[in-house]
């Protein structure tokens, strides 16, 4: 593959600067489609969306529709959607249960295991020629059910999905797990999806642990629109990290997480003021999450991006968001909700409503985001404003391997203070997949910044 | 309260065309208040018990339409399940003057169109509680280039009090799957 996108003068990641080529280039774009979302691991659903045999929710990797389907046997599956025969879409439906998927354009049906089921005249017109086991749907190579979220990718040489989060792992957890700390238990409540014109990356940078951007959301900071505001308390969420060590984390891999470390001993920060029955439930679950978690539990997590387009949201409000590139100046965001699943009704609902009102395009603090990345991308696709780099240099050469914070060892490379190494290592990885790097390399294995860790673990 | 879409059955009366064209006028004020960003004044139209929803809509194998294609009101996401509360403080928010989604403000124009009156309790001449069906049309723009268009139908419960009429219950059914828009400032 031709490389088209070199380093130049105009991206230094160890001086902090970017091309703005990365977010408006056309072929970098292109690049993109061929050599990052052909191999990395990219989220596609829950289980909790299909839980019943033959049941289906139609995704995306990438630029492309897929169908994640439960078939008659109860096994997950990722295809891709579009018929073996002339490409049409098996599956125009957003989710459901089904037997067959049937094309509409020749009647070529499969099975739930994507197998060919039923060929128009087979015995007339293709019997000794057609070899139905050859044309089953094309199906990933790689897919994991991991906590109950569906994650897969297009490289059979893919490394399995825990090896590739790393030290992530234990942070996407924190957004994973039952709010008491039982490993996974969650549900999907809904998906919100909707375009906006701007380059993909901006919103996966954002949840990298852009921290920097508090100031767009001062109208909701002001207002108070979090679990505790009809109480009168403002921001757009309970500050239950106020008191917290904030840590911003990159990981060898390209994934950056903004969490935080409780104080040992901290006394618990009251939250969900709005309803003293909700408030109860959630310092139960704080209470029962310390009995399990011990001092792992002063560990807990706030934002976060698995490279390259998959961001959650930790706590308030609890999500994973994919970012599916459209073009090189537009994204479809796709957002899954979560709540334990065996939460209270009330609970659930409550959860829901302050979801609603903080997240996506309806809500009131995500809508200041996208306004920002609209206009960062538009205004640098203009010839000038491309002859000049991003900085990324915020908090340069601050960064420490594997360092005690309020006496936890947080692994990977951590800042105290808000910085955009962890935006400087993603591009350093995302680089890597354009140039077509081995799998080592794309793991950064061979970065000598993440050196102790790879002599720490199996990283 | 969920009201679902149906043929009319209400008496076309004179006094079902008075009490639509005086539905009509007041479907008309709110959009007037909303172009000309009279919030304030908006916000005074909604009942303090107000439901204002917005489902998602989704594509679904025929025949499950009426069970699957909207998500439901209290049931799971949708894109707006507000209350009085909500919805001030969204208003609230624009008046910060740094809700940048909103600064500077979008130019925005409401048009009502198609508006019946489905049932009116206890009847038409007294209603004190109106059910209705319209169509809307809100175009966007905003900045310089950025324009949105968002079309649908909406079946509002108004209640009136004496002289006074308020929406009590609003159900605003989008005509898009995929958001075509980034972001929902607008008031529906």
């Amino acid at each position: 593959m031709n490389k088209v996108f070199d380093a130049t003068s105009m991206t230094d990641l160890d001086e902090g600067v970017l091309d703005r080529g990365a977010f408006v280039s056309e072929e970098i774009y292109r690049q993109e489609l061929q050599t990052v979302f052909t191999r990395a691991w990219l989220f596609v659903g829950h289980e909790s969306q299909i839980p019943n045999p033959g049941d289906f929710f139609s995704s995306r990797m990438g630029e492309e529709s897929v169908i994640l389907v439960r078939d008659k046997a109860s096994v997950i599956h990722v295809f891709l959607n579009s018929c073996r025969h002339r490409g049409m879409k098996v599956c125009r439906y957003d989710q459901g249960n089904t037997s067959l998927f049937t094309c509409p354009y020749h009647a070529w049906t499969y099975a739930t295991d994507g197998k060919v089921r039923g060929i128009p005249q087979y015995k007339e017109l293709y019997d000794g020629v057609l070899d139905r086991e050859k044309w089953s749907l094309i199906e990933v190579p790689k897919m994991v059910n991991y906590k109950g979220t569906i994650w897969a990718s297009w490289d059979e040489n893919a490394p399995d999905f825990e090896t590739y989060l790393g030290e992530a792992k234990l942070h996407l957890d924190q957004a994973l797990d039952c709010r008491d700390g039982r490993p996974g238990g969650s549900e999907v409540i809904g998906v919100h999806k909707w375009v906006f014109p701007s380059n993909w990356k901006f919103a996966a940078e954002n949840f990298l642990g852009d921290s920097y951007h508090n100031p767009s959301h001062r109208s909701v900071d002001l207002i108070g629109i979090g679990p505790s505001a009809r109480q009168g308390i403002k921001g757009r969420r309970d500050n239950e990290l106020e008191m917290a060590k904030h840590v911003w984390i990159g990981f060898a891999a390209g994934h950056g997480v903004h969490s935080a470390v409780q104080a040992m001993g901290a006394e618990y920060v009251s939250q969900f003021a709005n309803d003293p029955e909700i408030e109860a439930y959630f310092r139960h679950c704080h209470e029962e999450r310390n009995q399990r978690l011990g001092d792992d539990a002063r560990l807990l997590p706030f934002t976060g991006t698995i490279f390259p387009n998959t961001s959650y949201h930790g706590r308030q409000p609890r999500n994973l968001c994919v970012w599916h590139p459209h073009s090189p100046t537009e994204t479809e965001g796709w957002r899954f909700f979560f709540v334990d699943a065996d939460a209270p009704t009330k609970v659930k609902d409550f959860l829901r409503r302050f979801y609603m009102r903080y997240s996506g395009p309806a809500g009131m603090t995500e809508q200041d985001d996208m306004e920002n990345w609209l206009y960062a991308t538009k205004a640098s696709t203009g010839t000038i404003a491309r002859r000049y780099a991003f900085n990324y240099q915020l908090a340069r050469d601050q960064a420490h391997l594997d360092p005690e914070v309020n006496g936890l060892t947080v692994r990977g490379r951590v800042n105290t203070k808000m910085t955009e190494h962890m935006a400087r290592g993603y591009y350093r990885r995302w680089k890597a997949y354009l140039d077509c790097a081995d799998w080592d390399e794309l793991l950064g294995r061979n970065d000598p910044r993440f050196a102790a860790t790879k002599k720490g673990s199996p990283q | 309260m969920d009201i679902k879409e149906h043929t009319p059955t209400i008496i076309r009366d004179d006094a079902y065309f008075r009490l639509r064209q005086e539905v009509e006028e007041f479907f008309y004020d709110e959009a007037a208040m909303l172009d000309e960003r009279r919030f304030d004044e908006w916000l005074d139209l909604m009942h303090d018990d107000i439901v204002y929803f917005m489902p998602m809509r989704r594509n679904v194998k025929f025949g499950m339409h009426q069970d699957r294609e909207d998500t439901l009101l209290e049931e799971g996401m949708s894109w707006f399940n507000e209350d009085k509360w909500t919805l001030e403080k969204r208003v609230e928010q624009i008046m910060t003057g740094v809700h940048y989604a909103e600064e500077p403000l979008s130019r925005v124009s409401h048009l009502v169109t198609n508006v019946q009156v489905t049932s009116a309790f206890p009847d038409a001449a007294n209603a004190t509680e109106i059910n209705t069906s319209c169509r809307f049309y809100i175009y966007q723009n905003r900045v310089e280039h950025e324009h949105y268009s968002f079309v649908g139908r909406r079946y509002d419960t108004l209640v009136r009090d004496g002289g006074r009429m308020q929406v009590r219950h609003r159900r605003i059914i989008l005509d898009q799957n995929v958001l075509l828009a980034k972001c929902l400032t607008a008031f529906f």
